[in-house]
């Protein structure tokens, strides 16, 4: 068990069944009073969260949650087969968790996986991933003002909104947050 | 000083190693200086007075710049405090801060040291002397408090305690108010804001800025269940067992707290109600509420002040109704301290006293956003 001492941001506890972490705390002590901490929960398997004072003396569960560092390496119907590099143990995973990035998904794609009960509950992927265009037309010559894009493919078939300069064959960054293009990066 | 010359050994992310005859320095990089180069004793000096770390000083052993600035400060406003008291005729005082009895009250937790307890504030102790025969004595001393760390707390802290006899809490607020006003130079800052703190400071009652602020009637001596309905009107969730603190502090944090931090001057809130005023008189014609105040700038509150309880018999039954409180409640139950009480009875004059966060003070002459800021090494940092 916790207690108000252990709590700190990245704390993860269950309440009502649920997992939570611990977004924001501050301990508070009036003169007379009692002390407690006033915590930001958010929820992790929905997002929700919530702000409780708990008193000093009071007791956290902790949540059965953990974190392993995988990696993608293929599609299965709607799911997503990930691998542990530690210890080579595959699950799947809904591509529902990843969203609209699931299209940005190349072989051996590094990510974070969150489990709470030995169930995957949540897979962040890093925040740009490098991708090669294999289709794009040709950009009309002349205009070169950076704010007009076009169209293009990537390797893994996600149509990506790239500037005019971008060909076939250029590497180039894409965010897997927003689905949008970040910059060309040279060729190794 | 000795300043020897040197020589540059490497250079890396902005640090140099300078060799000299007696050892090897770490300082900040000057422009042009290249491995093997030769520099005079002053350049080496300056170059270590160039380097600086990050606040707070969690990953280096050194303290940043922006803290030894802040350190200066705090000896400033030392020296200040001791020429307000010397002024006004006190007396310093220094009592023990290993004792065997600390101090009682419900929602503090003392540190065991070898047979006995650090102290929590060196009240009973300052008491002793005043039943001895000082009249007007002060301390400025460390309290130990186990459980607390935050922005404005921290586990050890420093606390300046004054204590004057055949007085009453007008005297001490005066005092308060030309200790803050000489500490902060007239004006308190917290972060970007700013606080005229010149005398005098407005007042406040307790039961006034709780139905002002926060639509609660409080009268003191109520039993726990009408407070608890006041405090669910104003709209608060509270259980039916809730205590009578417990409901008091949840109207009053979430309100009054807010509501005077954003008052342009300070506020000596007056008047407390029974329950929270362990050690205090009651008032004159109003039993229901103690001769307490506590000083708030800006929402920080500063000290607390009692016009001390001196009947022994009505002190021993606080003392022992606040043990029983902390025994329900799983707290540890700590020695009475019976050489108090007996002072007590041998007659201690009436008596105002307070005690002042002196590292708060110190926040509020510096502009420091936490108490970490102020400490010369935080507990973080050791």
């Amino acid at each position: 068990m916790y207690d108000t001492s252990d709590i700190r941001k990245g704390l993860k506890v269950l309440m009502d069944g649920n997992p939570w972490t611990v977004i924001e705390f501050q301990f508070v002590k009036p003169g007379k009073g009692a002390a407690f901490t006033r915590t930001v929960f958010k929820n992790l398997l929905n997002g929700k969260t919530k702000e409780m004072n708990i008193r000093s003396g009071e007791k956290l569960e902790p949540a059965n949650v953990d974190q392993r560092d995988m990696q993608f390496l293929y599609k299965e119907g709607g799911d997503l087969v990930l691998m542990d590099q530690s210890n080579y143990e595959q699950v799947s995973v809904s591509a529902e968790m990843v969203g609209k990035a699931a299209d940005l998904l190349k072989d051996n794609l590094p990510c974070t996986v969150l489990f709470f009960n030995e169930r995957a509950i949540d897979v962040s992927l890093q925040t740009c991933v490098t991708l090669e265009i294999t289709a794009s037309e040709p950009g009309v010559r002349g205009d070169t003002s950076g704010n007009v894009q076009k169209p293009a493919t990537v390797e893994t078939g996600a149509e990506i909104m790239v500037p005019l300069f971008i060909r076939v064959g250029d590497m180039i960054k894409i965010d897997t947050r927003t689905i949008e293009y970040v910059e060309r990066v040279a060729k190794t | 000083m000795t300043r020897t010359r040197g020589r540059v050994l490497a250079i890396a992310d902005g640090l140099a190693i300078v060799r000299s005859e007696r050892d090897d320095v770490r300082v900040a990089a000057r422009v042009g200086w290249r491995p093997g180069d030769l520099v005079d004793g002053d350049a080496v000096v300056t170059a270590f007075r160039g380097r600086d770390f990050p606040e707070p000083a969690t990953e280096t052993a050194r303290l940043p710049r922006a803290r030894l600035a802040a350190l200066r400060a705090r000896a400033q406003v030392l020296a200040t405090v001791r020429e307000v008291f010397a002024a006004r005729d006190f007396t310093e005082v220094e009592t023990p801060l290993l004792v065997p009895s600390p101090g009682l009250e419900i929602h503090l937790d003392a540190l065991v040291a070898d047979d006995g307890y650090l102290i929590t504030s060196p009240e009973y102790q300052m008491k002793r002397l005043l039943a001895g025969g000082f009249e007007r004595i002060y301390q400025v001393c460390k309290c130990f408090r186990g459980n607390e760390h935050g922005p404005h707390h921290a586990r050890e802290f420093t606390m300046i305690e004054w204590y004057r006899a055949f007085a009453s809490l007008d005297e001490i607020v005066a005092d308060t108010e030309a200790l803050v006003a000489a500490a902060c130079g007239g004006v308190a800052r917290l972060g970007a804001r700013e606080i005229d703190v010149t005398p005098p400071w407005p007042r406040l009652s307790v039961r006034d800025a709780m139905a002002r602020y926060a639509g609660v009637t409080v009268i003191g001596d109520e039993p726990a269940a009408d407070l608890v309905a006041s405090v669910r009107a104003a709209g608060f969730e509270l259980a039916d067992d809730t205590a009578w603190d417990d409901a008091f502090f949840a109207a009053f944090l979430a309100r009054v707290e807010p509501a005077i931090a954003a008052l342009e001057r300070p506020v000596i809130l007056e008047d407390w109600p029974v329950p929270l005023a362990a050690l205090a008189r009651t008032k004159p014609g109003d039993p229901a509420v103690a001769l307490r105040f506590e000083a708030y700038v800006g929402g920080l509150e500063l000290a607390n002040a009692f016009d001390e309880l001196t009947c022994p018999v009505e002190q021993r039954a606080r003392f022992e109704s606040d043990l029983a409180i902390r025994g329900a409640r799983g707290r540890a139950r700590y020695p009475l301290d019976e050489k108090l009480l007996a002072a007590l009875a041998e007659g201690l004059p009436p008596s105002a006293g307070i005690a002042l966060g002196f590292d708060r003070l110190v926040m509020l002459a510096t502009g420091a956003p936490t108490i970490d800021r102020v400490l010369t090494f935080a507990q973080s940092e050791l």
